[in-house]
């Protein structure tokens, strides 16, 4: 009973946020001098208007379904994975040389670099996990600074080995590739991918994990409390790095995805694409649960995809996009629900009396 | 003339009526018990006079003046002051800083720290607090630590105090030492409202008592006219028993034996040195000492949940020294663990699922890897049910449940498991004499199961009543063993002093 009422509120609380994060965004463009009611019809329209663009937003929600369950499983084991970014370059590594250096059938070399990407991104994940459950050493330092050494790493490889000193590598071959055309066309030639279908079984995946395994069950209680499962006989280091590897592991797969699915080619990059740190965003949104998470990041790609429509369509700048994104989070970090919901109980009980 | 009226609280929370129309009339000068089983609604009046609830109904009068209490600091304003059971004190900061903080002394600009001080120590000699301005909260016992909160409501100008369960965290020493201080307290005007379920205390310090259970006013008494037993029913609603019923042990084959076991605490002290103990079939073995004197440590070991530095463990004649905690558990240990919530229990887990912490890997509640939630419930309904642990329903958070139904849970998932060895560590620490009773039942039941019993808590007259022999603790070894139905509570309080006579009880 509690429990529902629970899930009800994190749930409400979601809901609510969203919608004050838009108001915020429509304050911002009404004091810029846009209307904002047209801004976000032309941002969904957009996302929505044709077969293209739906698959191009299925597109962009994918890796953010992956990262937001990387963050979300890491975090109900008591764990925040701030390193989803660098496991997603290691993954998208892990699979640019899979594709580049092995010369495999169809399928089953798209299926192995796909593997690959989520074990480099499980094994980057490991090391964290290992110093936090051996020398408690914190995982948000070494994750942080693991984003740094994978980006760096990924560049140093492009240039010197998966490339002649060129900035990105070639093409994937199509033996590599998760487009499927007969996906594509359905999708009037959108770059929609099989990632979405890698993302919602890793959904599956993780709330079968979680509530029907009895590793999920050493899992979750090592999340709430570490002495207790001690005392239980379940060892608290190896949840720790399983946590973390299988939180990897999906941070890999996103970056897997992403690279054999939509950008085909690993180019060296300035600075993070922020995927990963988007992932935080979803979870949080999306309160660590499977399907708040989906959710959360159908939400978020819909406003990724269509806000950069809305810029061509209404000439209303992307960042305001970003801005509503920032808005959200603030507001079900405040639990802004629950804040408004104790204001009104209290005044209620004043009139009362 | 009464200096807190509350009439007709009424306050409920989803599912429950915590208060039912209560009535509490406290006059002035008194030391005045608000007394009542774990969940009765105590803390919920309290929290209400304290302003973190508002009523649903009723009216609270403070000096004569009806007033709506709407917070903390409103609270404060009227004089009136709270004690926590759990202590809301900055570690690294000194006594001082901690009793000024959010109300600093400031003079010319800067934290007036030596006029604080003065003050502090001030307030503390005229109670009898003995407490040192300039000690750092990490650096002093927990009593001291509560005589610090104490201070902070004197110096803010309290009048009337509210101790919530203030006895609970405190050695019996250190219950005498409160004692006196309450009772200076009232030697200078104060008014105390001290929420208790021990009885005993009530009788040594208080002037009157109003009993409530389950959320219903049953009665205000003057505590001269009362004895314990009459307490005790009002509180219940039946009949207690305080004696704990059981025949002669019948001890078989030795279940448990330790050998020159040393073990050091968390920062590498020892604090365990060279122990031996035995603890065989069909009987209780009780450890009784002051606090500190590696009880816990030793009760850990056994458990496999602290590292062992020398010496030997045994069970049923194989050894388990330095084992993995599953692999003790699974061996046929039971342990209910000195904090049930950072050990005992997953709060946030379910009652049903906290029922199967340690056997969710095995058949029939799992199947491989996979989990057969069909029977963990059917099991966790009942243990809930065979154990009377008061719960919704399983699926509720053990977080929801009071202390003593969460105590209940643990008990009944230990004992079902039928252990050879049952390890109890302070089983009825903070319950009231119903869940006492009960489970002191389920151990001597254990006992007659033929199984081995091991139980050490700070209460002497638990350890007392519920053993068949006791083995007194000091600094780390068995300092005398006992027969509880011959010795004196003298000859016991010498030893754990660490005295050195002690009679000898006959393996």
């Amino acid at each position: 009973m509690q429990l529902i009422q629970r899930k009800q509120s994190t749930f409400l609380t979601s809901l609510v946020s969203v919608l004050l994060g838009m108001l915020v965004g429509a304050v911002m463009m009404l004091v810029a001098g846009y209307d904002p009611i047209q801004a976000y019809a032309a941002l969904l329209s957009s996302a929505f208007l044709m077969p293209y663009d739906i698959g191009e937003t299925i597109r962009t929600i994918s890796p953010l379904i992956l990262t937001g369950l990387a963050v979300g499983l890491a975090y109900r084991t008591g764990l925040f994975n701030i390193g989803v970014e660098g496991q997603f370059i290691i993954g998208q590594l892990a699979a640019t040389i899979i594709a580049l250096k092995l010369d495999l059938p169809p399928v089953i070399h798209a299926v192995v670099a796909v593997i690959a990407g989520a074990i480099g991104g499980a094994l980057w994940a490991f090391l964290p996990g290992l110093l936090k459950a051996t020398r408690g050493v914190h995982e948000v330092i070494v994750t942080i600074m693991m984003n740094f050494i994978a980006l760096y790493l990924s560049n140093v490889l492009v240039r010197n080995w998966l490339s002649a000193g060129a900035d990105s590598t070639e093409k994937i071959p199509s033996s590599a590739s998760l487009r499927w055309d007969s996906l594509s066309s359905l999708f009037g030639g959108a770059r929609i991918h099989m990632g979405i279908f890698i993302a919602l079984a890793s959904a599956l995946f993780m709330y079968y994990l979680l509530w029907r395994t009895t590793s999920g069950f050493e899992l979750r209680a090592v999340g709430f409390n570490p002495d207790a499962s001690e005392y239980a006989g379940m060892s608290v280091k190896r949840s720790l790095i399983l946590s973390m590897m299988i939180s990897g592991s999906f941070a890999g797969l996103a970056g897997a995805s992403e690279l054999l699915g939509t950008s085909g080619y690993l180019a060296i990059q300035g600075a993070h694409t922020g995927i990963g740190f988007d992932g935080i965003a979803v979870a949080l949104l999306g309160a660590n649960t499977p399907g708040g998470i989906l959710l959360a990041a159908s939400l978020f790609g819909i406003l990724t995809y269509g806000g950069s429509n809305m810029q061509f369509v209404e000439g209303v700048p992307f960042e305001v996009v970003r801005v509503v994104f920032a808005a959200i989070i603030l507001f079900v970090a405040a639990n802004i629900v629950r804040w408004g919901t104790q204001k009104f109980r209290k005044k209620a009980v004043k009139e009362h009396a | 003339m009464n200096i807190v009226e509350m009439k007709g609280i009424t306050k409920s929370f989803p599912g429950i009526v915590a208060n039912d129309r209560i009535h509490l009339e406290v006059k002035e000068g008194e030391i005045h018990a608000l007394l009542g089983e774990n969940g009765a609604g105590k803390s919920t009046l309290m929290n209400i006079l304290f302003g973190l609830y508002q009523p649903d109904e009723g009216e609270i009068w403070i000096k004569g003046k009806q007033v709506q209490i709407t917070g903390p600091n409103m609270a404060g304003e009227l004089g009136i002051g709270m004690v926590h059971q759990h202590f809301m004190l900055v570690e690294p900061f000194t006594v001082t800083e901690n009793i000024i903080l959010g109300n600093e002394p400031v003079k010319g600009g800067w934290i007036d720290r030596d006029g604080a001080e003065r003050e502090v120590r001030e307030i503390s000699d005229r109670y009898g607090l003995r407490v040192d301005p300039r000690a750092r909260i990490q650096d002093i016992s927990v009593g001291m630590q509560q005589r610090v909160e104490i201070l902070k409501m004197l110096y803010r100008g309290a009048d009337i105090l509210i101790f919530d369960e203030p006895t609970a965290v405190l050695s019996p020493q250190e219950i005498q030492e409160l004692m006196g201080i309450m009772n200076n307290l009232v030697e200078e005007g104060k008014t105390i409202i001290f929420i208790t379920h021990k009885l005993k205390e009530i009788m040594q310090v208080c002037d009157t008592v109003t009993v409530i259970r389950r959320g219903k006013f049953i009665d205000r008494v003057k505590v001269e006219e009362m004895d314990e037993n009459r307490l005790a029913s009002m509180m219940v609603g039946r009949e207690v028993s305080f004696a704990v019923e059981k025949e002669a042990a019948k001890p078989k084959e030795t279940v448990l034996s330790i050998e020159g076991l040393h073990v050091t605490d968390s920062r590498g002290v020892g604090v365990v040195n060279g122990l031996d103990l035995e603890v065989r079939a069909g009987e209780i073995v009780g450890i009784a000492g002051v606090d500190g004197n590696g009880q816990t440590e030793l009760l850990e070991a056994i458990a496999g949940l602290r590292k062992v530095q020398k010496g030997k463990i045994q069970l049923n004649n194989s050894e388990i020294t330095n084992q993995r905690p599953r692999e003790i558990t699974e061996r046929g240990v039971g342990h209910i663990p000195e904090d049930r919530h950072r050990r005992g229990l997953v709060l946030d887990f379910t009652i049903g699922e906290n029922m199967v912490l340690q056997t969710y890997y095995q058949s029939p509640f799992a199947r491989g890897i996979h989990l057969q939630y069909d029977q963990i419930h059917q099991y966790a309904e009942r243990l809930v049910k065979e154990f009377d642990v008061r719960t919704p329903d399983i699926h509720t958070p053990a977080r929801a449940l009071s202390g003593g139904n969460q105590q209940k849970g643990i008990i009944a998932r230990e004992m079902d498991r039928n252990p050879d060895l049952l390890i109890a560590a302070q089983p009825t620490r903070g319950l009231d004499v119903g869940a006492i009773e009960f489970i002191h039942k389920r151990l001597v039941e254990q006992r007659d199961k033929g199984k081995a019993v091991l139980l050490m808590s700070l209460e002497l007259d638990e350890v007392m009543k519920l053993s068949d022999r006791v083995a007194v603790i000091y600094e780390g070894k068995i300092a005398g063993w006992v027969n509880p139905q011959t010795t004196t509570q003298e000859e016991v309080g010498l030893l754990m002093a660490g005295g050195s006579t002690g009679t000898e009880v006959k393996h």
